[in-house]
């Protein structure tokens, strides 16, 4: 026991002797999280309140186009800008100036209303009732088409969204039509609304509550997990450069001919990286209590979570620990540790759904990501953070997070006494 | 008393032997110098007697004890200073003591007393609280022998303990092994000041290609050369003049 204390007091002095290594540890962090959650929270505001210019070109000039506009502009979402030829519009958005143009073709509003009546006039025919007027025409009339531009630097998200918004947008102006041409076929006044063409069916987004008390998860709660694990992995890399470190310094070669059990030399390294682990989490937490707000970012909601969140964050830390250890004793150099490190943190965060919702991920990735020490962690950390469950429903995801630490020790201590054999 | 018998050890990939058939008898309370020029095989020899390196074949005891049974014993009574400084260079001195102290048992205040008067012998008193990374060369060598000896050993090996340091640090660490061996503690080190070694070495063994070549006291060894004045003549005249370069 003492041998392992004075190895953490070992490893704590020299940690806090490297300030630059201190200032890695708990700024960086910090600043990758103020960073992306800036970025998303304005993101999501730029959509909300900067509305996203759209290039208009109008060749149908009927009630259609304005059906079109008065929605576009209904959405909030959109800020109409008016282009004459399609051409230029084209051009705009190829070269990026605007990242939408929408294109409403000719006779749009003429043909759609032609087509709708032929198909009332039919459908009535069927019923009986004879129309007074002779019908308009019998010839086929063409499909029309609604032509959308992308700038080709334009993410799929954004044009899914789009695309979508602009389907809904001609289903409902479709559907408005045909029950205005019922409306006229049948002697009313198509003023005077007969038929309610407001969506019979509608939803309702039901947000998990605690003590009748909603929560509705913003980019904080969704940034401050995601990110603190990716802090909190990150922690391989000042481990395994200090475990590297020792090696050439020679201090490895005298630590081997001492009487002490190399679990030992792991352990008192374990106990500070595990500390600042902790540190980390904690600091992440009071950045967004206490920062977030003041930088007019959500506030970080932990009421009654703190016990389990600081559970979560230990367990993690022990995994992320276990892997620097493991990292430390297998690489000979800083060339092969440092880059190495770093590139195995965010692959386990790529597939461990920090960037990607693990259900975006194709079949394979989703059983990939599965084996991701992130993957557990993230998990246990949105179950305390947005599914507000309780401790049993974390225990698999901990149980796993402690496997993890418990087989990268012990591989590494195997793998040393092997190399190490005499 | 160190028992080596036969032992070998070829590094893997390597062509030949560093070590090859070595049989020695180093007796109890002996300065003994393992001298020899650059790659006959004097670190790898130390390496294997300290337990950093598996021989791949003979066999060798320390005080009838071997590493492969009595691991945990044979590390407490043997003490080991290497060639290159192995400390931490962002802890002071004393802090560096005060652990490799830790990690042999020591503890409380005989642990601390130890360092205080170890750090006095050698001139490094003034000095105990100020980080290593600033030390002169002679004064890291001073700290690195304090570290291997805090624990008493009855056996030390040491691998160039003077290398690069001044006449002062040299005559410092010279006497204080002389004080160690004189309360018994047996000496193995390795050298390349010949002057340093006829002196201070009550048997010396000149090592060459990985095999014994000469095994005496200096005086006997340097009797048995004609013509020969000192060691560093006995040296040359049994490992030749041809530079040892290799990589």
């Amino acid at each position: 026991m003492h041998k392992l204390l004075v190895s953490a007091h070992k490893e704590l002095l020299l940690l806090t002797r490297d300030l630059g290594g201190l200032a890695v540890l708990f700024l960086m962090p910090l600043l990758l999280v103020i960073t992306i959650t800036i970025i998303q929270d304005n993101t999501f505001k730029i959509i909300q309140e900067n509305k996203i210019p759209v290039l208009l070109v109008d060749m149908d000039k009927g009630d259609v186009s304005n059906q079109v506009k008065q929605s576009l502009k209904n959405s909030n979402l959109f800020e109409i800008v008016q282009e004459q030829e399609e051409s230029i519009a084209q051009d705009l958005v190829q070269k990026g100036a605007y990242q939408l143009a929408i294109i409403l073709p000719n006779d749009l509003t003429k043909d759609l209303n032609l087509k709708i009546r032929q198909n009332v006039t039919d459908i009535l025919a069927k019923f009986g009732v004879e129309e007074e007027n002779a019908p308009i025409t019998d010839s086929p009339i063409s499909q029309k088409e609604i032509r959308l531009y992308f700038d080709p630097a334009a993410q799929q998200t954004f044009k899914s969204s789009v695309r979508n918004n602009v389907d809904k947008m001609i289903a409902q102006i479709e559907s408005q039509s045909i029950y205005q041409a019922f409306q006229e076929e049948l002697g009313e006044d198509p003023s005077e609304p007969l038929f309610d063409t407001k969506s019979f069916i509608s939803f309702k987004e039901i947000i998990p509550n605690e003590h009748k008390k909603e929560t509705i998860p913003n980019s904080t709660q969704h940034n401050i997990p995601a990110w603190t694990l990716f802090a909190i992995f990150f922690i391989i890399l000042p481990l395994s450069i200090n475990m590297v470190n020792e090696k050439n310094q020679g201090t490895f070669v005298r630590l081997r001919t001492l009487p002490v059990k190399y679990a030992t030399v792991l352990g008192g390294k374990a106990l500070v990286f595990l500390t600042v682990s902790i540190l980390q989490f904690v600091l992440m937490l009071l950045l967004g209590i206490y920062l977030f707000p003041l930088l007019g970012l959500p506030k970080l909601d932990v009421s009654g979570r703190i016990p389990l969140l600081m559970l979560v964050a230990l367990f993690a830390g022990l995994a992320a620990v276990g892997l620097g250890l493991l990292l430390g004793t297998i690489a000979k150099s800083q060339e092969q540790s440092a880059p190495f490190g770093a590139t195995f943190v965010v692959i386990l965060a790529a597939i461990g759904g920090v960037w990607v919702p693990v259900f975006a991920m194709p079949p394979f990735m989703q059983t990939i990501s599965k084996l991701s020490p992130m993957n557990w962690g993230l998990n246990a950390f949105y179950d305390v953070f947005l599914r507000n469950v309780g401790f049993k429903e974390i225990v698999p995801e901990l149980s796993l997070l402690l496997l993890f630490f418990i087989a990268t020790t012990v591989i590494a201590i195997l793998y040393n006494e092997r190399k190490n054999a005499v | 008393m160190i028992q080596i018998d036969q032992l070998s050890k070829k590094y893997k990939d390597a062509v030949h032997f560093s070590v090859s058939n070595l049989d020695l008898k180093i007796g109890e309370g002996e300065i003994f110098g393992l001298l020899g020029p650059n790659g006959a095989g004097k670190t790898t020899l130390i390496s294997m007697l300290c337990g950093l390196l598996k021989p791949s074949s003979g066999n060798f005891s320390i005080h009838n004890l071997n590493f492969s049974s009595n691991k945990n014993e044979l590390q407490h009574l043997i003490g080991i200073v290497p060639q290159e400084y192995a400390l931490y260079p962002n802890l002071t001195a004393y802090e560096n003591l005060y652990y490799f102290g830790s990690m042999y048992g020591l503890k409380g205040n005989s642990l601390k007393e130890s360092i205080r008067s170890h750090l006095k012998i050698l001139g490094l008193h003034e000095f105990a609280h100020k980080k290593v990374k600033a030390f002169s060369g002679g004064m890291k060598r001073r700290v690195n022998l304090i570290a291997g000896v805090l624990h008493q050993p009855k056996v030390l090996f040491l691998d160039e303990p003077t290398v690069g340091v001044d006449v002062q640090s040299k005559t410092v660490i010279i006497a204080f092994l002389r004080t160690l061996n004189k309360a018994g503690a047996t000496i193995i080190y390795t050298s390349h000041h010949l002057n340093e070694a006829e002196q201070f070495c009550t048997t010396v063994g000149i090592i060459d290609h990985g095999k014994l070549v000469c095994m005496g006291t200096p005086q006997e060894l340097i009797q048995k050369e004609e013509g020969i004045t000192d060691l560093e003549g006995v040296f040359l005249s049994l490992t030749g003049k041809a530079l040892r370069d290799h990589a």
